[in-house]
């Protein structure tokens, strides 16, 4: 018997618009994290998300051609980035994950705040994309 | 110059993240560890050393000085346990080359192995202590992942046991920690304990401290909450059993000793000589008591661990210099043999198949040399001069007539007996008597299996032969513990 | 405020203990889960329940909050979220190998 293909045409259409937008809310959250509510962790769960929602409008062939990364890698990655935040400080003989901040000026932005937080951070947000996606993709798999 | 106690947590995150981005290249996983372990090895020697010759080393993370930020300490015992800690990770290391299977080694064995490290090292490290839950947690989640490594149907039945219930543990941590924050208005162990002496130790204080004594105490595996401890230990391959007997209960008992020799140390008549000792007393008993009723290899072991915790957890509830030195001393003695039985359990397993000793026997013939390594560690695990299990345990069952602590003295030396018993067990049946495996089975080399076990063997020997020198420095361990103000003043730095 | 909050406490504590008790895996871990919460609440509630602006340093205000305890609740919070993840896992490996979710048959017998 053929199997029925649900008709998903309205989903798929309005996840691709939606998916924008939790994308730049979660890279918003990401940024924000330093002085505001957000970071890392909350702006990687939403990145998790949106990919996640991707998923159940397509299938998994589709969502691994278009996003190519393997995502236990992304922690072994993130990992490093955010230990290495905390080497560089030794590097210049100060305590491990000393922080330091300054003031840049950009020609659009103005004024921007750029720390030693946000390497961390962006370690810390990968590790969250690639173990939420890992695990929920480990039992998605296992099921044919 | 500080910077150097951060190194034995985050060398092993770097390679365990490394790790993780090769997950197919078995090889070069495999060199990697290999170096990564004999590295550390070096650099904990060198690090208890320093700490040996200069003091108390303290890193405040990013800066932040001590009562505000996160701050690293080392102190002897702190790099005691890591040295030990590296001993051992590196044995079972190299046993695990020669017997774990492509399977379990494709589920991220080495990255979790060394995350276990960083979860270790930093728990012996750490001078805070929400920080000091944060590294027992990153500690147990990688061994949870170790535990159910290659997914038999066994270990995920018994593993679920060992999950929930440190589960339901570090919620209790969370839970002291909460009230210890409320009363104290700290997080800094050193800042703790000077807050503690101004409020002294009564009621609320006294109801936190044996709160932590429960959470530490079903990590250790005490009496009563001893019962996930052998048959989760039973599941996973010998090369994890072994890492997981010699480390991780250790992490718990050195949690309370740190615990109830810098905070908590106030009221010695009620927490230590009443509470610590009753409980280190039936631990010890139906430790011994599970062992003697057993008949599988893998098991005695594992019902001795829970014995053994005991006499460590005495040593404290006695609470003089000499009992405290003995304690730490059969931390060392302990975490050495107890990881070279297993991974001649492993090594016998690996011969005949099987750690059921009714279906083992006559090994002595088949395999000498493992049978005689084995018969070593197993006298002097029961404690027979002149190897480290007797110099062990003297101090601390002179230390308990001493303090006229008869009966748990008493408890002490008859379970020492039985310890006795149950290793001549073993080796009665696994290596007297008939031969009951094929002689295709007694061709298998195992010598190469015996090489990581060998040093710790010799070691147990030397820690023997050189008590004198090995039990001052256990001695001057003991003293730095127990006079909390060296701790707080390098911390707090006044 | 701190005794309301305290009686939510002592309930969710109570139902966690419940489902812990109870013979399904999924149960179990929906205990350990609300447990958790339980927890992260007590945390925050035993530094008083505060308002206040941050203590930082260029912020005049009449009050200030304790931010300890909300750093100590979010990492707490991102342990737990690692742990029921793998504990889900765990648990659907096991019921694919056991063919069962139920405690009482996954006891194992005595002699194994």
């Amino acid at each position: 018997m053929k199997q029925m293909r649900p008709n998903d045409m309205m989903l798929q259409v309005s996840m691709r618009l939606i998916t924008l937008i939790i994308f730049a809310f979660s890279f918003y959250l990401f940024l924000a994290g330093h002085n505001n509510p957000g970071g890392g962790f909350i702006g990687g769960l939403m990145t998790a998300s949106a990919i996640l929602v991707l998923y159940l409008a397509f299938d998994m062939k589709t969502i691994k051609k278009a996003i190519p990364f393997n995502f236990t890698t992304m922690i072994g990655v993130g990992l490093l980035f955010a230990v290495f935040t905390g080497v560089a400080s030794m590097l210049f003989g100060f305590p491990f994950l000393k922080h330091f901040f300054d003031y840049f000026q950009f020609p659009i932005f103005g004024e921007v705040e750029l720390t030693t937080a946000l390497p961390f951070d962006l370690g810390v947000y990968l590790v969250v994309v690639g173990a939420a996606l890992t695990i929920i993709l480990a039992i998605a798999e296992d099921d044919k | 110059m500080n910077n150097l106690i951060i190194l034995p947590i985050i060398i092993p995150f770097i390679i365990g993240a490394v790790l993780i981005i090769f997950p197919k290249h078995h090889r070069l996983q495999r060199v990697v560890s290999g170096f990564t372990a004999v590295g550390m090895l070096l650099l904990s020697i060198y690090l208890a050393i320093v700490v040996y010759q200069n003091g108390i080393i303290v890193l405040e993370a990013g800066n932040w000085s001590a009562p505000f930020g996160i701050v690293l300490v080392a102190d002897m015992f702190a790099t005691l346990m890591i040295l030990l800690t590296s001993l051992l990770s590196a044995a079972c290391l190299f046993f695990a080359f020669k017997t774990i299977t492509p399977q379990r080694e494709k589920f991220y064995f080495y990255p979790f192995y060394f995350f276990l490290l960083v979860g270790v090292n930093g728990a012996f490290l750490t001078g805070d202590i929400f920080n000091l839950f944060v590294f027992f947690e990153v500690m147990l989640l990688s061994s949870y992942a170790l535990i159910v490594n290659g997914g038999t149907k066994y270990q995920l039945r018994e593993s679920f046991k060992y999950v929930i219930i440190n589960v339901f543990a570090s919620a209790l941590f969370v839970v002291a920690v909460a009230w210890l924050y409320s009363v104290t208005g700290t997080l800094n162990m050193a800042h703790i304990s000077e807050r503690i002496a101004e409020l002294e130790q009564t009621g609320v204080v006294n109801v936190i401290a044996i709160m932590f004594f429960i959470v530490f105490a079903s990590k250790g595996a005490l009496f009563p909450l001893y019962f996930w401890l052998p048959k989760s230990y039973f599941g996973p391959p010998a090369a994890i059993a072994a890492l997981f007997g010699g480390l991780l209960t250790k992490v718990g008992i050195y949690a309370i000793i740190r615990v109830f020799t810098l905070v908590f140390y106030h009221e010695p008549s009620y927490t230590h000589k009443a509470v610590i000792v009753t409980i280190a007393g039936f631990t010890m008993l139906f430790g011994v008591l599970g062992a003697v009723s057993q008949f599988d290899f893998k098991r005695i072991l594992s019902y001795h661990i829970i014995s053994q915790v005991g006499y460590m957890v005495m040593g404290l509830g006695i609470f003089t210099p000499l009992a405290v030195a003995g304690a730490i001393y059969y931390i060392v003695h302990h975490m050495i043999v107890k990881t070279a039985l297993f991974l001649f359990a492993g090594a016998a397993e690996r011969v005949t198949g099987t750690t059921d000793l009714k279906k083992m026997g006559g090994l002595l013939k088949t395999h000498p040399v493992l049978s005689w390594l084995f018969f070593i560690s197993a006298i002097s695990l029961a404690g027979i001069p002149p190897f480290s299990g007797f110099f062990s345990k003297f101090p601390i069952i002179l230390a308990g007539f001493q303090e006229e602590q008869y009966i748990i003295s008493g408890v002490a030396l008859l379970v020492g007996l039985l310890t006795l018993f149950s290793m001549m067990k073993i080796f009665s049946y696994a290596f007297w008597g008939k031969q009951k495996h094929t002689n295709e089975q007694a061709k298998l080399p195992i010598g190469k299996l015996l090489l990581p076990i060998a040093p710790l063997v010799a070691l147990t020997i030397i820690l023997g032969i050189a008590a004198e020198p090995i039990f001052q420095y256990s001695l001057q361990v003991a003293e730095q513990i127990m006079d909390p103000s060296i701790y707080i003043e390098s911390v707090l730095k006044e | 405020m701190e005794v309301l909050m305290s009686i939510v406490i002592g309930i969710i504590f109570t139902v966690s203990v419940y489902l812990f008790l109870s013979r399904s895996i999924i149960r179990v871990i929906l205990g350990t889960l609300l447990l958790s919460h339980g927890v992260h609440l007590l945390l925050i509630t035993m530094s008083e329940l505060q308002r206040g602006a941050p203590p930082l340093l260029n912020l005049d205000a009449d009050a200030y909050t304790d931010p300890l305890p909300q750093a100590l609740v979010l990492t707490a919070i991102v342990i737990a979220f690692g742990v029921t993840s793998f504990l889900l896992v765990m648990a659907y490996r096991t019921y694919k190998e056991h063919k069962t979710d139920d405690l009482e048959e996954l006891r194992g017998s005595a002699d194994e």
